[in-house]
């Protein structure tokens, strides 16, 4: 305990001292865009963990799945590759309580409830955003008060790129202007074409197109594109040793039927009204891919496929109707396609389409009744549909009714937040008279505190649920009918310190900065928006340190349960979890010189997450499957000049693979080694940025999930341009 | 550079242990604490099927040769005895058979039989047949019921097939095809007769029974009997039993009788495990219950030779009761002191429990996960 007691201690000191350095300097402040702004509507009481811009491309990741491995807190199921399904899940507490949001509206799965994250690239993607608890602004959905935590992944905007919290603030607009003065030279263009091409292992090849353009001086058109073709081949081995040391076997595979064919094809409107803004996009998506599946004894190969078809339209329109109220309006159509097929005559031949169909409407309504505190009401309607080709099919239709009510203050060292949801959820089937319904009042409370400026201190409590899922209720011989939602309760106490001019949060080098070429915008992931840290003059030096504690619950945890049938699992409202853990993030900066500055990111989670549902069950108090106590990675970045330089690295400790922690059920800890070279060159019409990428430099053979192994040393090169 | 040098004073705390390299698994001693008392069998063969995907088809055995003062329980010895087998034993384990000197085991998502050597559980080779199912032995063939066979014009289901394996020489030297998904054979004068489940065609189950001629190996006859049939076993007197497992809907599950190939007796009882001993068929049946999320248990006792339900007071200890859910039966064909074996949830270690021949509780060892079939290696 000593030695970490020092480590503490060490860490609070330095943070001290960097504090001390910040005030004793009376430089120029930046002011983060999002987090600090003078109206109460769009505060977020609790800062959440964010990669984005350059940094997102620095972690070498695919896809948002690859990239939520930088966050604490966050577990990740990957069965392999780029094709295979990637899903997370927050503080333990199972994916399906997390909402992911694409653009501000969430991304529905009512067959399962888990959205496959690998699918979303990042080649459009510029921000990721990871919210415990909920994302604690007033200005939302009741979705977005509803979950157990949230994944919010905001997509590229390049030209006029002010973000929404922005608008209607004039003093915090014309602050960032000042230090920035990104937006005066909003005028000066009015087209933006970036393309990318990406090639490496796997016969990878990703090419993608994003342009944008002005209709006119207050509409923004963006559309982009994507194709990505792979054979999913890799090379994978495993490998037994005697206790004696000899090789009891060692063998060599290559992975197959992981490859994949997709393309994302996505346009976005963007309007700005006079104190208000809106949006609109359409969105589609196609792949078809190969299911790798287990490797177990004898089997190498295995034959199902997935077809996907994915289309959704979403809009959302916000107003300052009068000086103290707001309207925002949002809604979606979605249509989700899902093809399974397995042809080897061998297995069960399977040739199924699900077609899922989602409507969903919601208006918020805050009304600021001081200055310091405002109110808001959201109501939002959702209808999901689910159909498939198969007999005796359920055909099952959810009507869910969101009611939300929240409020906000902000009494200058202290921000509150409390929201009150309720739910009504009713399910009506074709196969059956018995229409399950049920209703929730989820209360949730954030407040944060902030005796001086360098250090916030936060906490949170929490109760939240989630449905059953259409699967979990309706599947064949499968489904229980009369389940329960699965409830959340979780308590949080936080603590953030910031040093150095970068006191923003805790992720974000690429945040405007004086240093930053003001001809340039910002905030873009592509070659130019390499921005620079807000350095402290003297020291050069900027960091953050963050640190949470919780305990969660889950109660009426639904598991898979035998039947002692021929198909043998049912749907149970069976488990009890409880989860204690610590999630740490760190971040710190060095300008060491004009053209060269370092930077380091570190993230570390401890999670204790016992299975307490039956005393007299073998695993009473174990850790539940998959979930390591410690995990966390480590960022380390270098720029010079036209060069940018990066080390991740990723830990994931040892866990078990099934409720009993006995040592058959042990797996490995795993960690890999990604390097990040990239350089960027200015032509007279275009810059041009190549980037290399080598993952798992040291060739590590792993599985996250037991018998999905994980792809071995591999590279990828990137050709950006923009024009 | 401060922070720099913190954040590397961080490191140690997240590195918290490494990777080292992967050893082969080896078995598990368990001591049931039982004096050993000198009995004709060398030991019992308990297969584990393991959870689809896992890879976990694991072979335990308890030793019954005397040879310990106390009776030992060996749980996973098949990784140990064979390291070099690549993946060890398999995906899901679904029979296990002795025949002569040598133990097969009928992996079914390994795509393969697996046969060893009885006595020490060494590799002998294996016989690749997709979607095996179950074992009958007879002449010096080995019969494998197999869900995969050809698929008929406009379905999507395929027809079952057996194959007949040379058990000196591992190979398949014929096959034939059968009804849908095929299940337990039963061997009578020289017929074998295979249980048709059709479990791949929900909810068009199939209802018949597959009788061929042993000698030309050509079916010759197809009897129905009811939705789903699964166990199936001959007795001494010639009759065949087969359970079905009714369509979990509607249609009960059932125990039929049938002599001459003709239905002569049903008796209305959920079969999940059963075996004959002597005149007495001993089962188990589970049927679930949405209401509590438990399990009606159903054991008892058939007296073959009278077709009826024997009074059954051989399953009332309160460790009978508590099982979680009873998967397999076994009975010491000798002795007649019996064997439970309990899935638990599937996904975690199940349970042996032993008992005495007039039902008294003896005592209990971990198995491997959803502990299903046993199979007793004769004292050489």
């Amino acid at each position: 305990m000593k030695p970490l007691m020092r480590i503490v201690l060490l860490i609070l000191l330095g943070s001290f001292k960097l504090w001390n350095y910040s005030m004793a300097q009376d430089s120029v402040r930046i002011i983060d865009n999002v987090t600090i702004t003078s109206k109460i509507r769009y505060h977020e009481t609790i800062t959440p963990q964010t990669l984005k811009g350059n940094d997102l491309e620095k972690v070498n990741a695919h896809s948002v799945a690859d990239a939520l491995r930088y966050m604490s807190g966050v577990q990740l199921k990957d069965y392999g590759g780029i094709g295979g399904l990637k899903t997370v899940n927050l503080r333990s507490l199972g994916s399906q309580h997390v909402g992911i949001y694409y653009d501000g509206i969430e991304l529905g799965n009512a067959q399962n409830g888990v959205i496959d994250l690998g699918q979303f690239s990042l080649d459009n993607i510029e921000e990721v955003s990871v919210y415990q608890g909920q994302r604690s602004a007033i200005l939302q959905t009741a979705s977005d008060f509803a979950n157990a935590g949230s994944v919010y992944i905001k997509t590229t905007k390049h030209l006029g790129n002010r973000s929404t919290s922005q608008r209607g603030n004039k003093s915090t607009s014309q602050r960032d202007k000042k230090s920035t003065g990104h937006q005066e030279n909003k005028p000066s263009k009015n087209h933006y074409l970036k393309t990318r091409i990406q090639t490496g292992a796997s016969n990878l090849l990703r090419l993608s197109a994003f342009y944008e353009t002005y209709i006119n001086k207050n509409v923004l058109l963006s559309a982009n594109a994507m194709f990505l073709s792979t054979n999913g081949k890799y090379r994978f081995n495993y490998r037994r040793r005697n206790h004696d040391g000899s090789i009891a076997y060692d063998t060599t595979a290559t992975r197959q039927n992981g490859d994949v064919q997709s393309l994302r094809a996505e346009v976005n409107l963007y309007g700005e009204l006079t104190e208000g803004h809106w949006q609109a996009k359409a969105y589609t998506f196609h792949s078809n891919r190969g299911i790798p599946g287990a490797i177990v004894n004898n089997v190498w190969r295995r034959g199902e496929r997935q077809g996907d078809n994915n289309t959704f339209v979403q809009g959302s329109w916000q107003k300052d109707l009068t000086d103290r109220y707001t309207l925002r309006i949002l809604g979606k159509y979605a249509r989700y396609q899902t093809h399974y097929l397995n042809r080897d005559t061998t297995q069960l031949v399977v040739d199924n389409t699900y077609r899922q169909l989602e409507a969903y409407l919601s208006a918020v309504n805050v009304v600021e009744i001081r200055p310091w505190w405002s109110l808001s009401c959201s109501y939002d309607l959702r209808w999901n549909h689910l159909g498939a080709n198969q007999p005796l099919f359920a055909y099952p239709t959810r009507w869910s009714n969101l009611a939300s009510l929240a409020s906000a203050m902000d009494l200058g060292k202290v921000q509150l937040q409390g929201s009150i949801v309720y739910s009504h959820h009713r399910d009506r089937t074709r196969t059956s008279s018995h229409c399950p319904t049920s209703s929730n009042w989820t209360p949730a409370l954030f407040v944060s505190y902030r005796p001086f400026d360098c250090l916030q201190l936060t906490g949170f409590a929490k109760k939240s649920f989630r449905m059953p899922t259409f699967n979990d209720l309706y599947y064949t011989n499968f489904g229980s009918a009369f389940l329960r939602p699965e409830s959340a309760i979780q308590y949080d106490l936080g603590m953030r310190l910031t040093g150095g001019a970068g006191s923003g949060r805790f992720s974000s080098p690429s945040r405007p900065a004086r240093s930053s070429a003001p001809s340039r915008p910002t905030r873009s992931s592509g070659v130019s928006g390499k921005a620079k840290l807000g350095f402290n003059d003297n020291t050069g030096l900027a960091g953050s340190l963050e640190a949470h504690l919780y305990h969660n619950s889950v109660h009426d945890k639904i598991v898979a349960y035998p039947k002692g049938q021929q198909f043998r699992w049912t749907m149970l409202n069976l488990g009890r979890v409880h989860i204690d853990g610590i999630d740490v993030q760190a971040f710190g900066a060095w300008q060491a010189l004009q053209e060269l500055s370092f930077s380091a990111r570190l993230q570390y989670t401890y999670q204790r997450a016992r299975d307490v549902t039956d005393k007299t069950s073998s695993y009473y108090g174990d850790q539940i499957p998959y979930t390591p106590w410690h995990s966390g990675s480590v960022t380390l970045m270098a720029d010079y000049g036209a060069w940018d330089f990066a080390y991740n690295f990723v830990y994931t400790g040892e866990r078990y693979c099934q409720q009993e922690n006995i040592a058959y059920n042990h797996l490995q800890p795993w960690y890999t080694s990604d390097l990040h070279l990239s350089w960027r060159h200015t032509f007279s019409r275009f810059a041009a940025k190549w980037t290399l990428e080598a993952n798992n430099i040291f060739d590590q053979q792993y599985d996250v999930i037991i018998n999905y192994p994980m792809p071995g040393r591999n590279f990828n090169l990137t050709m950006l341009c923009e024009f | 550079m401060r922070i720099l040098k913190l954040l590397l004073c961080l490191l140690p705390l997240c590195v918290c242990s490494c990777r080292e390299d992967e050893y082969v698994t080896y078995m598990t001693d368990e001591d049931t604490g039982a004096e050993s008392q000198a009995s004709g069998f060398a030991g019992l063969y308990i297969l584990n099927e393991g959870n689809m995907g896992s890879n976990r088809c694991t072979l335990d055995y308890l030793d019954l040769s005397g040879v310990d003062s106390t009776i030992h329980y060996y749980r996973n010895i098949y990784a140990e005895r064979n390291p070099s087998t690549v993946k060890e034993l398999g995906d899901v384990g679904n029979d296990i058979g002795i025949y002569g000197t040598r133990l097969w085991i009928v992996v079914n998502c390994s795509n393969k039989v697996e046969v060893c050597e009885a006595a020490t559980t060494r590799r002998i080779g294996q016989v690749n047949i997709a979607n095996g199912r179950y074992l009958a032995f007879d002449g010096g063939f080995a019969y494998v019921s197999s869900y995969a066979g050809p698929v008929q014009v406009d379905e999507n289901c395929p027809l079952g097939r057996v194959y007949k394996v040379d058990t000196l020489t591992l190979q398949k030297v014929d096959s034939v095809v059968v009804g849908y998904q095929p299940e337990e054979m039963a061997i009578v004068d020289g017929r074998l007769y295979v249980a048709n489940s059709g479990g791949y065609r929900v909810p068009l189950y199939d209802n018949r029974l597959t009788v061929i001629d042993l000698a030309t190996f050509r079916v010759v006859k197809e009897i129905e009997v009811d939705v789903n049939l699964h166990r199936l076993l001959a007795d001494r007197h010639g009759q065949l039993w087969v359970s079905s497992r009714g369509n979990y809907f509607d249609v009960p599950p059932a125990l039929y009788c049938l002599k001459d190939d003709q239905v002569v007796k049903r008796l209305e009882i959920p079969i999940s495990s059963m075996t004959i001993v002597g005149d007495s068929l001993y089962y188990i049946g589970t049927t679930f219950s949405y209401a509590d999320g438990g399990y009606k248990k159903d054991f008892g006792i058939v007296d073959v030779a009278l077709q009826r339900c024997s009074v059954a007071v051989l399953f009332t200890a309160p460790e009978i009761q508590n099982i979680t859910l009873p998967y397999g039966i076994i009975v010491n064909p000798r002795d007649r002191d019996f064997y439970l074996l309990d899935a638990k949830n599937y996904v975690s270690s199940g349970e042996l429990l032993h008992f005495d021949a007039d039902g008294h509780f003896l005592w209990r060892v971990s198995t491997g996960d959803i502990p299903s079939r046993g199979a007793f290696v004769l004292k050489n």
